[in-house]
């Protein structure tokens, strides 16, 4: 039963059982077990990342190809919902036709790069995804009359999802019944969905096939398998995916920007997140993204206090201030490059082994 | 007994076309000048943009053609390129700041020596780095595609966020040298003094390194080893070194490139490396990853157009540079002058 809900894809490590399965815990019973405004929301964001972050894993970690317009994808849902939201009124059907027309064009705009980039050389990829993704955040920061420019658009949402709608006056274990509370578990519930969904795709044959390529694409061209064939289509459908976790993003902020979805920040994030939860693996995924985001939420805190007591040091309290977390990020995301390439989850399932 | 299979040789010319296409790039460039002069109403308006698009392919150029030589050369794919861009306008910036009383004088000698200081240092500087980059972050990951992009992308965080440590997070403003401010003019047009000196510097890098790529012993090597690195290797030459100083060198003009858009620019910001990455790619992909002419001619026509079409659609100019990477793409799937591999 578990292993048919996981795809047969079990943890294999001890530790790594436990740590996800307290993540799941953790995530599923957020509002009860941290009550408080900051607390669920670090959650939603944690949930929409794992999303974002196990899709794009299925380009780079399955795949073996490097994309820069993953935001892009990703905003192109966020973007999706907003507009939708604005010009339909509120009400589920906006939510719905939102979503899924943002992941219907992160698909085809997915499909016409790697149809340019991809035929030629999987590296053009990389650079041209990164091209065209600058262009789009600047054209959605210019073309302010549809997007609202730099400022970002506000939005009503259904009232059934808004925290001034409650179902049930009583409060359980201290929390309101409102419908930021329904809000979140629409969130959790999509999340995980698609994250068995990406879990029950990289271990089909398809996925199999993608394994293969990464590890040589010569060779499976020559067994017979159109490589270029499969390299399109895991990047269509890891856009599409970003762009439904894009939408779930705008359905709980209410507010899209190009700094929140687009910028090149959060694509860095997602480097980052994937490298170091471990890439080629789902449950890297899980674990880059939780980690992450509690990081970038408290970690920036704890910076801040260790800047504060080297005080009167030279230069030591720049190189610790709280700005500058992003820069031992990045020398952690070096490093486990080198020695870690396979991540937190690929070291836990390693130590099991020997 | 079968007969002969029938064999008439027959004497044909090459066609026009045939004749042509080697040089089809050029004429492009031509071709798009030409463009420019029939879209554009003025021929003075004509002028000063394609001064300043001439200006801006240049200054591109510059910065790009360090990353395409490292590729052609050991197929190493470099997304920190864009940092030693920072790096290299900062420290320039930084001298000439210092420098004040040198800039702020009107005399064109004293300022050339100014900019020359600060270009020296900061190709220095760059050049070093360059050094100590390839040691550090590169060397590790030969050979291997995905990791280079990953490894490098992270070094290009990290030098961003130690130029943030050092130079604080504010954007500088500077102002030009005094006898490069202002413009002359031209048969009606106004040319910025300091885009005709960017197009002069970028003019004598693409010759020195032609004349060296073609004339010496070591662009011998380099030329070789971009088209089979085994084979020099097998002859004797320790293709490393080779390829240690062509990091170095690029790494150096992608520095002096840095410099010369941060004073065009009039701004440099920690982030300008990471922006001028997105030109620098689309110039490296259309003119053939691993060739110099062809990244020449590819920052000249995305200089061009740019300048041409913010000045008759400013709307479009944003995509009108990803256009003309679709559109040489379609035309040569493998950049405008492709580089032979044998392998």
């Amino acid at each position: 039963m578990l292993s048919t809900i996981l795809s047969g894809d079990m943890p294999r490590s001890r530790i790594l059982a436990a740590l996800l399965i307290a993540i799941l815990i953790c995530l599923a019973f957020a509002p009860f077990i941290f009550p408080g405004v900051r607390s669920v929301d670090t959650a939603a964001r944690i949930c929409i990342f794992i999303v974002l972050v196990a899709s794009y894993d299925l380009m780079l970690g399955y795949g073996g190809i490097v994309s820069f317009a993953h935001t892009m994808f990703f905003g192109l849902g966020a973007y999706g919902v907003a507009l939708a939201c604005t010009h339909m009124g509120r009400g589920f059907d906006a939510l719905l036709v939102g979503s899924i027309g943002g992941a219907a064009l992160a698909a085809v705009l997915a499909f016409l790069i790697g149809l340019f980039s991809l035929r030629v050389r999987a590296i053009f990829f990389a650079m041209i995804t990164l091209a065209v993704a600058s262009a789009v955040a600047v054209l959605v920061s210019q073309m302010s009359g549809i997007t609202g420019g730099e400022d970002g658009l506000n939005y009503k949402i259904p009232r059934e999802l808004t925290p001034a709608f409650k179902f049930a006056d009583e409060k359980i274990m201290g929390v309101r019944m409102n419908g930021k509370l329904l809000n979140y578990y629409l969130i959790f519930t999509c999340s995980l969905l698609l994250f068995l969904f990406m879990l029950r795709v990289v271990h089909s044959p398809f996925g199999r096939v993608l394994l293969a390529i990464r590890e040589n694409d010569f060779r499976a061209e020559s067994i017979g398998y159109r490589v270029v064939h499969y390299r399109v289509a895991a990047t269509c459908m890891s856009a599409a995916v970003a762009a439904l976790a894009g939408a779930l993003y705008a359905i709980w902020l209410r507010y899209v920007g190009p700094d929140t979805s687009l910028s090149m920040e959060v694509m860095i994030d997602i480097l980052l997140m994937v490298v170091i939860g471990g890439m080629g693996t789902m449950y890297g995924a899980v674990i880059g993204a939780t980690l992450f985001v509690l990081a970038q939420n408290y970690l920036q805190g704890l910076m801040g206090a260790a800047s504060e007591a080297v005080e009167g040091l030279p230069i030591l309290p720049e190189l610790l201030s709280a700005d500058r977390w992003l820069l031992w990020l990045g020398v952690l995301f070096i490093l486990s490059v080198y020695f870690f390439p396979t991540g937190i989850v690929g070291r836990l399932r390693e130590g099991k082994k020997t | 007994m079968t007969a002969a299979p029938k064999h008439a040789p027959k004497m044909a010319q090459m066609t026009i076309a045939q004749r042509l296409s080697p040089y089809a790039p050029v004429i492009l460039v031509v071709l798009l000048m030409l463009f420019g002069l029939v879209a554009i109403p003025s021929t003075s308006s004509w002028l000063t943009l394609t001064v300043s698009g001439l200006a801006m392919g240049m200054m591109i150029f510059i910065m790009a053609s360090g990353l395409t030589l490292v590729f052609g050369l050991m197929d190493v794919i470099n997304f920190g390129h864009g940092a030693f861009v920072s790096v290299g306008a900062f420290v320039g910036v930084s001298f000439l700041l210092l420098l004040e009383n040198m800039t702020g004088a009107s005399s064109l000698a004293l300022n050339l020596t100014a900019m020359m200081v600060a270009i020296f240092g900061a190709m220095a500087a760059t050049g070093l780095m360059g050094w100590a980059f390839e040691k550090v972050i590169v060397k590790p990951v030969y050979g291997h595609h995905l990791k280079q992009i990953l490894v490098t992308m992270g070094g290009l965080i990290v030098v961003e966020q130690l130029i943030i440590v050092l130079w604080g997070p504010e954007e500088i403003y500077i102002t030009r040298p005094e006898a490069l401010k202002g413009a002359i003019t031209f048969f009606g047009a106004a040319i910025e003094k300091y885009r005709l000196v960017a197009v002069g510097i970028g003019l004598v890098v693409f010759l020195a390194m032609r004349w060296v790529l073609q004339r010496t012993k070591v662009g011998l090597i380099v030329r070789a080893g971009v088209e089979n690195g085994e084979m020099v290797e097998a002859l004797g030459y320790r293709l490393r070194l080779v390829f240690v100083g062509v990091f170095i060198a690029g790494s150096a003009l992608a520095g002096l490139g840095g410099v010369l858009w941060g004073l065009y620019q009039e701004v440099i910001t920690a982030h300008m490396g990471n922006q001028s990455m997105i030109l620098i790619f689309i110039v490296v992909i259309i003119g053939g990853l691993g060739s110099v002419e062809g990244c020449f001619i590819g920052a000249l026509l995305v200089g061009l157009l740019q300048n041409y079409v913010a000045f008759l659609e400013p709307k479009v100019a944003l995509i009108s540079n990803i256009g003309l990477m679709v559109a040489i793409l379609m035309w040569r799937p493998q950049g405008m002058i492709p580089v032979v591999k044998a392998k």
